[in-house]
């Protein structure tokens, strides 16, 4: 238990330094922070000139997605990067717990969506009088904890891809952008078509935005206790389906000697 | 020779753009997406008749993406590939070069237009009557060269920075907002006018807009034609300066 936990922490905060390798302080900033910003500002004024909701729809919906680059970008590379750095082969050849290995990487990065998603929101408060509800921020925060853990759950499971794919990149790009249209992050679920609306609750996002933007406008808690859990369930899914097709990518990938092959 | 070279370097590189997904990603299915988001929005908000505004804005947008990411990490890329040394040891100018190029990654921004109007037309019912087709004609070939000739600007210039992937990154955003590829710039704060006036993709969506909406195109078609040229004046002297420098240091490979 106690070298699990090590696995946990240790080299999930291995992993995490990994990646500041490549991601200078810079790019971190104009990547994870600047970007973002001018993201909520850009549908912000879109919202007003489309006349379709309020500011605080787009603020809110926004200040949470863009968590979502972090789970999704950072939880991909995470466990992708392994097999295009070429050292897939020296972790799974080590006896380490393989959850431990796994669950320890997510934890950073839902550390680092509460970061982005806060700067949205500290954003939003400073530049577009953006104000919560009296009271709702410890509220607020557990939502985005909650949303933000389940995008890490699905980029776990795009990553876990990454063992197999070519480019996985494409596909994480591609969920992310189609993430913007049908997790009621620019449109509510309702304005939908029912079929595209459909495919939104069953992503991450969907129900913790939906949490959030009642939480942020005077909702108690235990109002939206239904959709956080609705939330962390379909976290919890996708974060199970990605330790299988770990495990299972793992297997063959010892059974073909095609570790680390394209 | 000069046109001879231009012709063959436009054309491998606007084959070789092609083959990569991440600008298929970019210059198709982004700018895709986006026109949905803004065509769904519209509908909710009761913006009738907008959806032709929306899918060439959309369009638009993705012209601007692929010359961001496809100029802004043009010698770097280079550099990568280690065929930085050829091109600048090569007889012909540096610029002559990678001119090509810069016009190759605003030329695939294309296929945005032809993807969001066809998606629209298809999936939104999208009308693709245009009120002066001729203009649209010459104003799409005219925004994607002065945007062709912005690219140089922005490689010439992000080659001084050590993280200008990063700094593309933080330029989309803020030039989709600002140029009123969606939101009109009478929705913006008024200081953020002069900064659009220098950008031509103001001018390029402007005349794209007058062209297929109503109105005349020629003043903004000239205006994207004009400040191309400034662009390829302050590229080419900021690319010489690159080379001069790179030289003199013999840094020309060092990232």
């Amino acid at each position: 238990m106690t070298a699990a936990l090590r696995v946990f922490v240790v080299g999930g905060a291995i992993s995490y330094r990994a990646l500041f390798n490549w991601i200078t302080p810079g790019m971190y900033v104009t990547t994870m922070l600047g970007s973002p910003l001018f993201q909520i500002l850009f549908f912000v004024y879109l919202g007003r000139y489309a006349g379709t909701q309020d500011d605080d729809f787009f603020v809110v919906g926004n200040a949470i997605q863009i968590a979502a680059m972090s789970g999704i970008y950072g939880m991909t590379m995470g466990i992708a990067n392994e097999r295009q750095y070429g050292t897939l082969q020296p972790l799974l050849a080590t006896p380490a717990n393989r959850l431990a290995i796994f669950a320890g990487r997510a934890l950073p990065f839902v550390a680092n969506g509460l970061v982005v998603s806060a700067f949205g929101f500290a954003m939003s408060w400073l530049i577009l009088d953006f104000r919560p509800a009296e009271g709702s921020v410890p509220s607020l925060v557990l939502a985005v904890t909650v949303t933000t853990g389940s995008c890490v759950a699905l980029g776990m499971l795009i990553g876990s891809l990454g063992l197999r794919a070519r480019d996985v990149f494409f596909g994480a790009n591609l969920v992310y952008f189609l993430m913007l249209l049908v997790c009621g992050v620019k449109i509510a679920n309702e304005d939908l078509p029912g079929w595209l609306g459909a495919i939104g609750r069953c992503l991450p996002l969907t129900h913790g935005i939906e949490a959030a933007r009642e939480l942020a406008d005077g909702a108690a808690l235990g109002d939206v206790a239904g959709l956080l859990w609705t939330e962390a369930l379909i976290g919890l899914g996708y974060a199970a389906a990605a330790y299988v097709l770990f495990r299972v990518f793992e297997a063959e990938g010892r059974r073909r000697a095609s570790l680390e092959t394209y | 020779m000069s046109l001879r070279l231009f012709w063959i370097g436009w054309l491998f590189h606007l084959k070789n753009l092609t083959n990569s997904m991440f600008f298929v990603l970019v210059s198709v299915l982004q700018p895709v997406i986006f026109a949905s988001i803004a065509f769904f929005m519209f509908e909710s908000g009761n913006r009738t008749g907008t959806l032709l505004y929306a899918a060439l804005g959309a369009g638009l947008m993705g012209i601007w993406s692929a010359t961001l990411f496809g100029s802004g990490g043009a010698i770097q890329w280079q550099r990568w590939q280690g065929t930085l040394e050829i091109l600048v040891g090569a007889p012909p100018p540096f610029l002559a070069t990678l001119l090509p190029l810069t016009i190759a990654t605003a030329t695939i921004g294309i296929y945005s237009v032809v993807g969001t109007l066809a998606w629209g037309r298809l999936f939104f019912g999208t009308p693709l009557d245009f009120a002066h087709p001729l203009q649209v004609a010459i104003a799409i070939p005219a925004t994607v060269l002065s945007l062709g000739a912005l690219g140089l600007l922005l490689a010439s210039t992000f080659i001084l920075y050590r993280n200008a992937n990063a700094f593309a990154n933080l330029l989309e955003y803020p030039v989709w907002l600002a140029t009123g590829l969606l939101v009109p710039l009478t929705f913006l704060p008024s200081w953020v006018g002069p900064i659009a006036w220098v950008l031509s993709p103001t001018w390029g969506m402007t005349a794209i807009r007058e062209a297929a909406l109503g109105g005349s195109a020629w003043v903004e078609i000239g205006m994207c034609i004009g400040l191309g040229i400034v662009y390829l004046a302050l590229g080419s002297v900021a690319l010489r300066n690159f080379e001069r420098l790179a030289r003199s240091r013999a840094t020309l490979s060092l990232t």
